[in-house]
């Protein structure tokens, strides 16, 4: 009977995924056919990328927020660490990798490795803390990445890398056939725009594949054990520690990625973008997406993302509109009698569809 | 509540599709409008909100001025705004959204980062594009890309020079915002040009935009430090906090700044005497005597709050001038599309030369940057006082 | 003597931070909920002193009750409006709604009062003291923060631990359920907890002003979250806790802008701040939580 059950379990667990997937090749099926009818907007062409940017950001961050249950507020800074490492790369070997598709592979790689590496190296101290305090460490995290890399110059001429905090003593360290490519404050300017909404769309593909498989992979049922009950889990001989590393270091690996991505779509970025206020706004696709829901953090920031866009036509209203509806979809989500009505219409159309199912068999 | 969320976010997407499909239909209306639409972002809401809409009220201004008195080569224009909070990304988002309301010119954007990210744009399209205020080197690297403002580099390097060569003051402490392309961009050419010039730079300290409230430690550093002026290559809310503080700590020196400053007089109740012998580097000063810039101080500030009225309106409203005058040169005419508007106005920014609010006898290499004088103005009795 | 013009400096600024640290560790004592609009609230209140100054005539100090008052029934309608309908909702939910209404504040405020930004006359004069021959000024508004802070933080302290309704709200925040059972309106106390702390968000937005006299609709928004870091620096849900990490903020970030960089003065403060936590994992006066198996 148990058997019978778990089996069962493990069928809709499948049923749920392929659910995942269909929404989304249906998204990457609608919106890259009308690309190709040529009706597409340009606003809408131009919204594709970041789409599956925030979505991979939103389906990494709900690994630590949704699956293993600790609140972090510094995921920005991991995007933040892959958009610098990976646009480095790109401007350094520009000429000598001249095949775009192979060196925007490879920015991908290094990007999301040297996030995920700070990723790792900041779980470590993060292990000892719970809650808001944890969730405070990430904080500052993000904010001493984003601190650091607003003041580093970094050029690259015939004597080799250049690099300073000082930005007059770095002009005269840099020779005259110096390139400058992280400029303080001003950022990174002029990468080459590899990302495309393919390579995005297939890079949100296998971020959220790799979620769900993990979701569902015995260290995933740890994770999980840990997050409903720590000790519980401690008990049956689950190293909270190491889990929580694994998910740490997937979750920025992905935000790393998800950073390439990024400064590989925009002539121009600099560190503040990567404040605190972007590490909420994935915050807040997660939660309205549903923790724990990797479907429901995609869906959730496509919408989200792409809401204040729409909004342009309502003009300087625009975040007002944006921030009523955030409140209103937040109180209706969670209104009983809402909730309540909803229960008993899906579990009539769930009756209805058993007895069906019941009768073909 | 799982399942709620799921119709809640089928019936959002179809409300999303259903707004696309909306805003498709806007763009169905035919091109041949006569109206010349020109576009700009800027930061419309947030941290950066008075620049950017300073830039637009100067701008629709100017195009209203021009509407009544007949048109650019018989064209009405009309000015589209797009907010893009100072980000890159904003700015990306905004152009593409101008775009599709049928953009044929534009004025970049307002902030250097979000104008650098808006080029990037241009530059595919080559849409031309003569940005009002945004100042670093990267903003406009194009050959459609033009700016009305100085440089980051010419601000830094003058402000040198001017302070060198009218022997203000021979030790010289700054205070700059580390976290903003701006303020480090003319701080960078002007600690390299007070070298070459002979100036003790004796201070260097700056602030970011987390900790932008208390310059406490900054100005006892300067205090300690001896200098006889300190610049400021800020804009001008911090600077008004940090003239306040100077004033309790009892520092005593010149304060120096650029265009950035401009419009601490404007601020809603603004103590005047604060800024008292404040000296600054600026396009633009409010009191000038000229027709033009009567005009346009009494058009603004009858048509918009007066704490929008500073060199950032001021550098709109002369894009569109200039822009106008550019299009008479090249004999634009309604029929051209966006690129070959742009190829004309390349070659024609280069011929002309232009007298507006923010300086006479403007002329335009092709690397973008404009040939201007710098206006060095004092502060005395709360009015800019020309020096 | 730098060292101490530093230090005043710091524990002037610290204190506002801990007056606004109150107001979160407060309600999420009681809520349990991160209120992330609270920073606007000072803005909120910051605005209706600075109409009420430069549009009336009215004394200062009637200007700041307005503001006050207007803060007080503004935190309890954004409670009644935003917050009680998520009672029961997970608290990650409802600091989302937190931030929907930051946002809402802030673009409210855009649109009513403009984006320019506004001199705020600082509402306790501009004299100043000075000590040693000059060389340490302080200005009246630091002896008027530091003395206001001071002052409310002892008779919140008296409030809570010596009235009813303040015992109410320490019942509440230690078990809602069994609080109830014992016969306490816990929506009642809840309500009152957030008009407490937005009347202090309102008090700290004429401190954080007189001290550092600018305005715009954004001005909350950075206190705001230094609060919030304070707070959970000093043990978050603890009400010494919050002025202790508030005033300890304040410290560290003017002392290492002083001496060490103000360059990387973010890098520093959050840096210190993560190695406090290392060794005090629940803050510096936060509860050892107990686990129960």
């Amino acid at each position: 009977m148990s058997l019978l059950k778990s089996n069962k379990k493990i069928v809709s667990n499948t049923k749920n995924n392929i659910v995942t997937y269909a929404i989304l090749l249906g998204f990457f099926a609608f919106a890259f056919i009308w690309a190709q009818t040529g009706e597409m907007p340009r606003k809408i062409q131009n919204l594709l990328v970041p789409l599956c940017v925030y979505s991979i950001l939103a389906v990494s961050l709900n690994l630590v927020v949704g699956v293993l249950g600790d609140l972090s507020l510094g995921h920005a800074g991991f995007m933040c660490i892959g958009a610098y490492t990976g646009a480095v790369f790109t401007n350094i070997f520009e000429t000598v990798i001249p095949n775009d598709f192979i060196r925007f592979g490879l920015a991908l790689v290094i990007g999301g490795i040297f996030a995920a590496i700070f990723g790792f190296i900041i779980c470590i101290p993060v292990l000892r803390l719970k809650g808001d305090y944890l969730a405070i460490v990430t904080l500052a995290f993000g904010e001493i990445i984003k601190n650091i890399l607003n003041i580093v110059y970094l050029g690259v001429d015939s004597e080799g890398l250049k690099m300073s905090i000082d930005g007059t003593s770095y002009n005269d360290m840099l020779l005259d056939d110096g390139q400058t490519i992280i400029k303080g404050a001003m950022g990174i300017t002029g990468t080459s725009r590899d990302a495309n909404f393919i390579i995005a769309f297939v890079l949100l593909f296998v971020t959220v594949m790799a979620s769900l498989n993990l979701i569902n992979s015995r260290t995933g049922r740890a994770v999980m054990a840990i997050r409903d009950n720590s000790i519980a889990a401690q008990t049956i001989g689950i190293n909270i520690s190491k889990y929580k590393l694994i998910v740490f270091t997937i979750a920025s690996f992905f935000a790393g990625i998800a950073g390439v991505l990024f400064s590989h779509n925009m002539n121009s970025f600099s560190a503040s973008g990567f404040d605190y206020n972007t590490s909420i706004l994935i915050l807040v696709y997660v939660v309205l997406g549903g923790i724990g829901s990797i479907r429901g953090s995609v869906v959730a920031a496509i919408i989200l993302y792409a809401l204040p866009e729409l909004l342009r036509e309502v003009g300087e209203y625009r975040m007002l509109f944006y921030a009523i509806l955030l409140i209103v979809m937040m109180i209706v989500n969670n209104n009983e009698k809402i909730n309540d009505m909803k229960k008993s219409f899906m579990l009539k159309f769930k009756k209805n569809k058993t007895v069906s199912e019941g009768g073909k068999n | 509540m799982k399942n709620f969320k799921k119709v809640l976010a089928v019936v959002m997407a179809v409300a999303l599709i259903v707004t696309c499909f909306a805003a498709c239909g806007g763009n169905d209306k035919p091109d041949t409008d006569a109206t010349l639409k020109i576009g700009v972002t800027g930061p419309l809401t947030g941290d950066y909100a008075q620049y950017g809409l300073a830039v637009k009220y100067g701008a629709e201004l100017a195009a209203a001025e021009i509407n009544a008195a007949g048109g650019i080569n018989g064209m009405q224009i009309e000015i589209l705004a797009e907010d893009d909070v100072a980000a890159p990304e904003g700015a990306q988002n905004g152009y593409n959204a101008l775009i599709d309301d049928g953009m044929k010119l534009s004025l970049g954007s307002v902030t250097s980062g979000a104008c650098a990210a808006f080029l990037g744009e241009a530059k595919k399209d080559n849409m031309f594009m003569l940005t009002a205020s945004a100042t670093a080197v990267e903003a406009i690297d194009g050959d459609n890309a033009f700016r009305v403002c100085f440089s980051d580099p010419a601000q830094g390097t003058v402000s040198a020079d001017y302070i060198a060569d009218n022997k203000l003051a021979s030790k010289v402490a700054v205070i700059y915002d580390s976290s903003d392309a701006y303020s480090t961009g003319i701080f960078e050419k002007f600690d390299a040009q007070a070298k070459v010039k002979g100036l003790n730079v004796v201070a260097k300290e700056s602030f970011t935009k987390n900790t932008k409230t208390d310059f406490s430690a900054q100005i006892q550093a300067v205090k300690t430090s001896g200098a006889e002026l300190l610049f400021l290559p800020i804009y001008y809310s911090e600077a008004s906090l940090i003239l306040s503080q100077a004033k309790t700590a009892g520092l005593d020196v010149i304060f120096f700044g650029c265009d950035g400053l401009d419009g601490i007089l404007g601020m809603d109740n603004f103590d005047k005497t604060l800024a008292e012998g404040v000296m600054l580097l600026t396009p633009f000063t409010p009191t000038a005597t000229d027709e033009r810039t009567q005009n346009f101080v009494k058009n603004f500030t009858a048509k918009y709050d007066k704490a929008y009225l500073n060199q950032f309106g001021a550098d709109a409203y002369d894009a569109i001038y200039i822009i106008k005058a550019a299009m008479e040169k090249a004999n634009v005419t309604a029929d051209m599309d966006a690129s070959a508007m742009c190829d004309a106005l390349k070659v024609a920014m280069t011929q002309i030369t232009f007298t507006g609010v923010t300086g006479t006898d403007i002329t335009w290499g092709a690397d973008g940057e404009p040939v201007k004088k710098p206006i060095a103005v004092k502060i005395v009795n709360g009015e800019y006082i020309v020096m | 003597m730098e060292f101490l013009s530093t230090v005043i400096a710091g524990i002037s600024l610290g204190s506002i931070y801990a007056l606004i640290a109150l107001g979160y560790t407060m309600v999420y004592g009681i809520a349990k909920m991160l209120n992330f609009a609270h920073g606007d609230v000072i803005m909120v209140g910051a605005f209706m002193m600075f109409t009420a100054l430069t549009k009336t005539s009215l004394p200062p100090i009637a200007c700041i009750i307005i503001g006050t008052v207007i803060c007080t029934v503004l935190g309890m309608l954004i409670e009644k409006i935003a917050y009680k309908p998520l009672r029961s909702a997970t608290s990650l939910s409802v600091l989302i709604t937190a931030i929907g209404v930051s946002y809402f504040l802030q673009n409210s405020a855009q649109l009513i009062f403009g984006a320019g930004t506004k001199q705020f006359t600082p509402l306790f004069g501009n004299g100043s003291i000075s000590l040693f021959e000059g060389q340490v000024v302080i200005s009246h508004n630091t002896i008027v923060t530091i003395a206001i802070s001071v002052v409310l933080m002892i008779v919140l302290t008296l409030f809570i631990n010596k009235t009813k309704t303040g015992r109410a709200m320490l019942a509440v925040s230690e078990d809602k359920g069994a609080a109830q059972l014992m016969g306490i309106n816990v929506n009642k106390t809840i309500s009152i907890t957030f008009a407490i702390g937005s009347a202090l968000a309102a008090i700290a937005g004429a401190l954080l002003c007189s001290s550092y006299p600018i305005l715009s609709p954004t001005t909350g928004a950075m206190p705001g979250i230094k609060a919030f870091t304070a707070a959970v620096f000093g043990g978050i849900g603890s009400i010494p806790g919050a002025m202790i990490g508030g005033i300890l903020l304040g410290l560290i970030e003017n002392l290492s802008k002083v001496y060490i960089s103000t360059q990387l003065s973010d890098a520093i403060v959050f840096g210190i701040l993560i190695i406090i936590l290392l060794v005090k994992p629940t803050g510096i006066l936060g509860k050892k939580i107990s686990e129960k198996v």
